[in-house]
């Protein structure tokens, strides 16, 4: 039955036996979206994107990159050098990989803004935290990779951070490094799990994919769609929207990559690695820098090492800390206020991650640490319980029809 | 809305904006000069004939300390050299090739595809000739400092009387856009260290200006070609989002 729904014969052959043209057309046309979704609701897509983009220079890049202590730097340069269009490649996959974190912390914002971790979304959302984990993953032994100043160093610093683990921290370290400091070992090591771990996340992608379509996207208002009138199919309306944020991200993307783009990266990783020459200040990539001032707002370095995971984990159980039924900030005006303060606090946290861990920036970074922890996990659950948040509309489409008269 | 997106917006460019880490934290200060760079801005391009001066200070001034390890003679058609230039060039440095048929190495002259040769063997050489100190290749260099152009520049003009507070000790000298202001290479740069053939100044000024368009060329080789692409890609990446913007308004007309 569904086959009949094409008019080319092979695809309908196709499709008797292997139903992959009804699954799209389904996604396409069937899949049912509320019709007020603004500009936020890129990002995951953007997201995608970037993934594709990552994957598919990161292959070619490994066609032209050695990976031993002796040869990684100087194959980096041979494909800035001498591989035919490898500065573009490899600008494209820098460039993209801090883009590809632009893109992720605005999705993220987006759903902590409007409530998209609240049931039935839950596991949504967790899966989209396991996705983050495994970037940062990614980005960090990716980073190690040219052998630069900077991968060393940071290497060697991140990597030491599992020795604070109590009884069993040194023979982690040691078998994380694969002997008894960051080399050879530790390189080939890195380069197998970088090129590997991009296909898990893909992986995970996928079930973030099946968990969002089992009760469709969220929406401004929060609430869900009460039936037709409130939703519109994914195409053309949505694919021509997620074409405008294509064409934005890939305009910035091209902006950074042909006009600034070492921006983004630390000079020390031009100057090829050296064991015997500490930087005078390592500092990881931008993206990374809050939970580093995290890490850092610590004196003791187990407890440095457990508040920064903790900084990850309490967005797992993130949609038990807010049980307020009111998902967009928008008709809670207590969290409205608390939400921007977060973002501020976050930001912060970023600023002080790429500071010397001394005199003001310490007591800085502590605040900025408390105040993100009590963040979720009081101010949350104390606004689901005293918060008065504003009436909900009755129906998407009612706003949306108000609006609309409004402006006309 | 368009307030909460000003404000996303306004939190990536904060990202950039943090991305710069800490710089030259070391005791003492740092002065920096701006210089007049014909390769800044989107259009920017390399001054050939500041480049083969440049070059040309390097050979006569800096190559007895300094390497160029990924610099070969062949990439120095980007200064505007042909090739019967670049094979003369080469041809006055010599290799090691080898193991010939009786397993011997032997030295030859330089050929275009060869690297040029380093001053020394290994690091402990530059170290045993430079007071303990290693001087960096440099043909990375204009990337592996922060402002790597100005910098340079500023490092090269940087030679000045210490300030009576400062003592420096044998062998290092005091510089002013060096970090903790001691440096342990002796001021390089007079002025008239050269002999220009084109009636180019050869004043202290000049002479850093062309060294610091050299080697940034040497650090960024592909310069020229990633803007000239990157004008076009964004030319056609703003049709393609004003185009899509306008499709997008038209599609979505029916539903609003
Ligand atoms: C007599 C040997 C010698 C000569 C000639 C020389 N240098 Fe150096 N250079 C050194 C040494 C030694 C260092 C390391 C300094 C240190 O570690 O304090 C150095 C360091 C440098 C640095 C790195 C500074 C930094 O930020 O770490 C640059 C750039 C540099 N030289 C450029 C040049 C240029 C350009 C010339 C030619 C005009 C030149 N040098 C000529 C010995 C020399
Ligand atoms: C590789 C990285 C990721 C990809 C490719 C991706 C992809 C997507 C896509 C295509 C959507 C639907 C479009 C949208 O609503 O924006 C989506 C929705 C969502 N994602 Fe992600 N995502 C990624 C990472 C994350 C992360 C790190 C989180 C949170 C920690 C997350 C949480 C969510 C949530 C909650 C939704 C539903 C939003 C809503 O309906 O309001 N995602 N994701």
């Amino acid at each position: 039955m569904a086959a009949e729904k094409f008019s080319n014969p092979v695809v309908r052959w196709v499709d008797h036996r292997l139903p992959i043209f009804s699954m799209l057309d389904h996604e396409k046309y069937d899949y049912p979206v509320p019709k007020n979704l603004n500009y936020f609701w890129n990002f995951g897509v953007l997201a995608g994107m970037a993934l594709v983009i990552m994957i598919v220079t990161g292959i070619v890049l490994a066609m032209n990159y050695t990976a031993h202590v002796d040869h990684a730097f100087s194959s980096v340069e041979r494909i800035m050098r001498d591989v035919n269009h490898g500065w573009l490649i490899r600008y494209i996959h820098m460039n993209t990989a801090s883009f590809f974190f632009i893109v992720v912390y605005i999705h993220i914002f987006r759903g902590l803004y409007y409530g998209s971790y609240k049931a039935p979304r839950e596991l949504l959302w967790m899966l989209g935290v396991v996705i983050f984990l495994l970037m940062m993953a990614t980005a960090f032994m990716g980073y190690v990779l040219p052998w630069g100043q900077m991968s060393f160093w940071g290497a060697t610093v991140i990597t030491n951070l599992f020795s604070a683990i109590p009884f069993v921290g040194e023979s982690i370290v040691t078998f994380l490094w694969g002997g008894f400091s960051v080399d050879n070992p530790t390189l080939n090591r890195f380069f197998s799990l970088h090129y590997l771990m991009p296909f898990v996340i893909a992986g995970v992608v996928v079930l973030h994919i099946i968990a969002l379509h089992r009760f469709g996207s969220n929406n401004p208002i929060g609430i869900d769609a009460k039936g037709p009138q409130d939703t519109i199919s994914f195409h053309p309306y949505y694919t021509i929207k997620d074409m405008v944020g294509v064409a934005m991200f890939l305009l910035l993307l091209a902006v950074a990559v042909f006009f600034f783009p070492n921006a983004m990266g630390h000079p020390d990783n031009y100057i090829p690695a050296n064991p015997m020459q500490t930087p005078a200040h390592i500092v990881p990539e931008w993206y990374f820098l809050p939970f580093y001032a995290i890490l850092r707002a610590v004196p003791d370095k187990l407890g440095g090492v457990l508040l920064m995971f903790a900084a990850i984990f309490v967005l797992f159980v993130l949609p038990w800390l807010d049980r307020s039924p009111v998902r967009s900030a928008r008709f809670r005006p207590m969290f409205r206020i608390f939400f921007w303060l977060l973002f501020i606090d976050c930001i912060a946290l970023g600023y002080l991650g790429g500071k010397p861990a001394e005199g003001i920036y310490v007591l800085l970074s502590r605040i900025a640490t408390g105040w993100y922890f009590l963040h979720f996990l009081v101010l949350l659950p104390m606004l689901s319980i005293f918060e008065t948040t504003k009436p909900l509309p009755k129906s998407i489409s009612e706003p949306v029809l108000a609006t609309a008269k409004g402006v006309a | 809305m368009r307030r909460v997106l000003i404000a996303a917006a306004v939190a990536c460019l904060a990202a950039v904006g943090l991305s710069t880490p800490v710089l030259a934290a070391g005791a003492g200060s740092v002065k920096l000069q701006a210089g007049e760079w014909s390769f800044a801005g989107p259009f920017g391009y390399f001054d050939k004939g500041a480049m083969q001066r440049g070059f040309q200070v390097y050979r006569e001034v800096c190559a007895g300390c300094h390497g160029m390890e990924y610099i070969a003679f062949r990439n120095l058609a980007d200064l505007g050299y042909n090739e019967a230039e670049i094979k003369a060039i080469a041809a006055e440095y010599e290799v090691m090739d080898g193991p010939d048929d009786e397993g011997e190495m032997f030295m030859r002259p330089a050929r275009p595809a060869d690297l040029m040769p380093t001053p020394y063997r290994n690091d402990n050489e530059a170290r045993a000739n430079n007071n303990g100190a290693l001087p960096p290749d440099l043909s990375l260099i204009a990337k592996a400092r922060a402002n790597g152009a100005d910098y340079l520049y500023s490092l090269i003009l940087g030679y000045d009387e210490a300030p009576a507070d400062v003592e420096v000790p044998d062998g290092m000298y005091y510089n002013s856009a060096y970090s903790g202001n001691l440096i342990a290479m002796p001021q390089p740069i007079y002025g008239d260290d050269v002999e220009y053939t084109d009636g180019a100044p050869s004043t202290p000024e000049g002479l850093a200006s062309d060294l610091t368009h050299f080697l940034m060329w040497a650090a960024e080789p592909k310069m020229e070609i990633r803007k000239r692409i990157g004008v076009a890609a964004v030319f056609f990446l703003s049709i393609f989002l004003i185009m899509s913007y306008l499709a997008k308004r038209r599609v979505w007309a029916e539903i609003h």
